[in-house]
């Protein structure tokens, strides 16, 4: 059978089960687009291409699967660099197609010319220029392998239109046609760590789970929760990974990081083992590094070798994918004796360390005395912690100022509890992170590693096109809302149901925090105003529903109005109190022990 | 004045790479991107016309050895990297150079060009072109020699590098099998 380049190309997109991809046109990519009007894929067309990269990786980072976009050459390529950035820093699976143009052409500074290869360089996974159109499914099977395997993350095929139009005799590649030498990923951990690994963890008297974003690329929720039970240990869950241990449950302590609760931060700084599961000890988790968790050793699980010993020295390091090391460990565990038991599901309560019948617990071994009565000490300080030191807010009632906590706490009581929540960043990310409780994986939606303000509304559109059985709400700043909304364009015209609540402060609420707390109040560039751009009637000029929210007794109202609208994108302006901060937060380059929690709390006494 | 010497900062990577247009841009782009120092750099293609070899000398304080080696072990087109230290590592260099060479001096030229069992590959009315090749602390030397004739222009290669033969068994040393990494860096199968 014989193809174009670009028949092939998208055949070989189906070939890949590719359901869904974001894109939009243009002279380069031209010849790719006409098959799309014969292919069972759908083509959700968007109004900027950095909406169609973060619609990709809101599908990606829902569904599990990779998210497609295609662009053309030249500016349509550099306006996909964002998102590919974003994915990078997020191990998100993406495979990106640009036009580029003819081979003859290139190097010429032709017209929509850019080297999106180079540019993409140290952004990509890896990336392809096609300069055979034969090579078109062996690539695209290449890309879709490399994106998806291993550490996942993003990757980009550059095809030249000459090559798009050019004919080849159809083929699919077998696996082993691959032409990769170069690339095989670790997936099992090696025994004598695992082994390691587990003795540590019978041995600590303060350890903590440190969960990371692995756990959710890794599928591996089940096996963190059985750990977690069978051991006792508590969880801290990371920007990347909440949602990947359950918030009700009693041994999940929340986020840690600059932003996380007193409890999670502390927890992490006092601990004598942090076992790292899939995370990578970024900067915003660890504050200052030198006085990082100075008492703890590390056992750290990672996909990618080159996270080992990065930021931290790992006492233990093992190389393989959280899901099936997860699985070695408990294989471990059990050869030492630890004991099947789900005493810990409700809290304290030790259970007889016999409770499973045949179980080994020799004396001596380690887990005949492990331990939860070894970690009771542990766990009731983290207990007083709590106690002391929760999130805390003020929202005064009746006339005074809407807190967005209190947006937050309304709309997570009136969502369903699987809702999927996207975010941008600032201010409201963290907000929507310490206030929403996420008890489903794959329910948070964000820009955690590169921070890319403008994230939330195409991420939400492309995660509802996922998941188009669930509810989607991004969570999003004024500041955030105007990057990106036109894509909500996209969102009526595609008939994507997502609903967005703006914590409308009329800030660049981050940015003024870090000025009143650190420059003095001394304001530079960060007023937006709150009606300028008009927001209800900017979301009702774009094809949704706009409501307008100022008090409280407003907000369950208009909540409820937006869960009951199925067939458009609904925008709330939540008018919110322009002088929150984000409490508890460590300063930048602050040690995690100088941590500031909310003022009210210290009455008087010390932090 | 020492230019590469023995100096225990640098190691010497050589990296076997698929022959594929960009490799080169990869492996120098991840060594600007994250502040990693190449000492010296040789490329040319291996014995198997799908894979080239790039020999780089890395400046380890730049960045921990283990770390600039895991990176360069995520590029997809690199295929292996093997770790010489210079202690075990038989070095190689190619230095050519233009002196100045009146008749006053020119004798000496030739005559310090043969102690160090180099070549004259060309002959001006006052100036020499040599040629030389050996270990770098050689050639070091050798520069240093022939810097008070006055050197016009110069060039070295950047080093490449083999592993020593060990004797005993007589095949050759593999270095990198007693790091502890030694598993992240042998990924061809």
């Amino acid at each position: 059978m014989e193809l174009t380049g670009a028949q092939a190309l998208i055949k070989s997109l189906e070939m890949q089960q590719v359901e869904v991809m974001f894109g939009l046109p243009g002279g380069a990519i031209l010849p790719v687009y006409d098959p799309i009007i014969d292919s069972s894929i759908r083509h959700i067309l968007v109004r900027h291409e950095q909406g169609a990269g973060h619609m990709a990786e809101g599908y990606a980072q829902v569904t599990g699967r990779p998210g497609v976009a295609m662009v053309t050459s030249g500016p349509g390529a550099t306006n996909v660099v964002t998102p590919l950035a974003d994915a990078y820093m997020d191990s998100i699976p993406l495979v990106v197609v640009t036009g580029q143009v003819a081979t003859t052409a290139i190097g010429t500074d032709a017209f929509q010319e850019s080297d999106i290869t180079g540019i993409t360089m140290g952004i990509t996974k890896h990336n392809w220029l096609i300069t055979d159109v034969n090579d078109i499914p062996r690539v695209v099977a290449e890309a879709f392998h490399v994106a998806t395997t291993g550490r996942p993350g993003p990757v980009l095929i550059d095809v030249p239109k000459d090559i798009a139009n050019q004919t080849m005799e159809w083929y699919w590649p077998e696996a082993s046609d691959l032409d990769l030498p170069g690339y095989r990923p670790m997936t099992e951990g090696d025994p004598a760590q695992v082994r390691a690994a587990a003795e540590l963890l019978l041995a600590a008297e303060r350890p903590v789970i440190y969960a990371g974003g692995g756990i959710l690329k890794a599928r591996a929720t089940d096996g963190l929760r059985e750990l977690a039970e069978r051991t006792g240990i508590p969880v801290v869950t990371t920007l990347m990974a909440r949602g990947a241990f359950p918030d009700s449950h009693p041994l999940c302590l929340g986020m840690p990081g600059m932003h996380g609760n007193y409890t999670s931060v502390t927890a992490m700084q006092r601990s004598d083992l942090l076992i790292a599961l899939g995370s990578r000890f970024d900067d915003r988790v660890t504050g200052r590094v030198d006085t990082f968790a100075p008492e703890a050793k590390v056992v750290h699980v990672d996909i990618d070798p080159a996270e080992h010993n990065k930021v931290r020295h790992a006492d233990v390091a093992i190389a393989g994918d959280c899901r099936l090391v997860i699985d070695e460990l408990l294989v471990a565990l059990d050869s030492l004796g630890l004991p099947h038991s789900d005493a810990t599901r409700g809290g304290s309560g030790g259970a007889p360390s016999d409770a499973v019948p045949g179980a080994p617990a020799a004396s001596g071994s380690p887990a005949a005395t492990f331990p939860r009565e070894r970690l009771t000490p542990w766990r009731s300080q983290l207990g007083e912690w709590q106690r002391r030191f929760p999130l805390v807010y003020d929202q005064q009632p009746g006339s005074g100022a809407l807190k967005p906590q209190f947006v937050l706490e309304a709309l997570r009581d009136a969502t369903p509890d699987d809702t999927i929540v996207a975010s941008g960043v600032g201010q409201h990310q963290m907000f929507a992170s310490q206030w929403w409780q996420f008890d489903y994986p794959y329910t948070w939606v964000n820009s955690g590693g590169l921070g890319t303000m403008g994230f939330a509304v195409p991420a939400a559109i492309g995660a509802k096109v996922g998941r188009p059985d669930r509810m989607v709400w991004a969570v999003d700043g004024d500041g955030c809302f105007q990057m990106t909304a036109q894509e909500l364009v996209t969102a009526s015209s595609e008939r994507i149901p997502v609903k967005i609540a703006i914590l409308n402060n009329a800030y660049l609420g981050m940015v003024r925090q870090w000025q009143e707390m650190f420059y003095e109040e001394r304001y530079s560039e960060v007023y937006l105003s709150p009606d300028l751009p008009d927001y209800v009637g900017w979301a009702e000029a774009m094809g949704c529903v706009g409501i307008r929210v100022d008090s409280t007794e407003e907000v369950a109202s208009a909540i409820d109005k937006a869960n009951d609208i199925d067939d458009r994108p609904v925008v709330i302006d939540f008018r919110t109190d322009a002088f929150e901060k984000v409490f508890p937060m460590v300063a930048a380059g602050a040690s995690n022990d100088d941590i500031m929690v909310d003022p009210s709390l210290l009455g008087g006494e010390g932090r | 004045m020492s230019v590469y010497g023995t100096d225990k900062r640098h190691h010497t990577l050589t990296v076997l790479v698929e022959n594929k247009s960009g490799v080169l841009a990869r492996v120098a782009g991840l060594f600007s991107r994250r502040g990693y120092n190449i000492f010296s750099l040789a490329v040319a293609p291996s014995d198997n016309e799908r894979f080239s070899r790039i020999t780089i000398v890395v400046d380890v304080e730049s960045a921990p050895l283990e770390q600039i080696i895991k990176q360069l072990d995520k590029l997809i087109p690199v295929v292996s990297i093997t770790e010489l230290d210079p202690a075990v590592a038989r070095e190689r260099e190619l230095l050519l150079a233009t002196v100045e060479a009146g008749p006053d001096t020119r004798g000496q030229v030739i005559q310090l060009v043969g102690v160090f069992e180099g070549k004259i590959v060309d002959v001006g009315h006052d100036r020499l072109t040599v040629m030389l090749a050996g270990a770098p602390t050689k050639l070091d030397d050798f520069e240093d020699l022939i810097r008070g004739y006055g050197i016009v222009e110069m060039q070295r290669t950047g080093r490449v590098a083999l592993p020593m033969l060990d004797r005993s068994g007589g095949r050759a040393r593999q270095p990198v099998a007693d790091s502890p990494i030694a598993h992240t860096i042998e990924k061809a199968g």
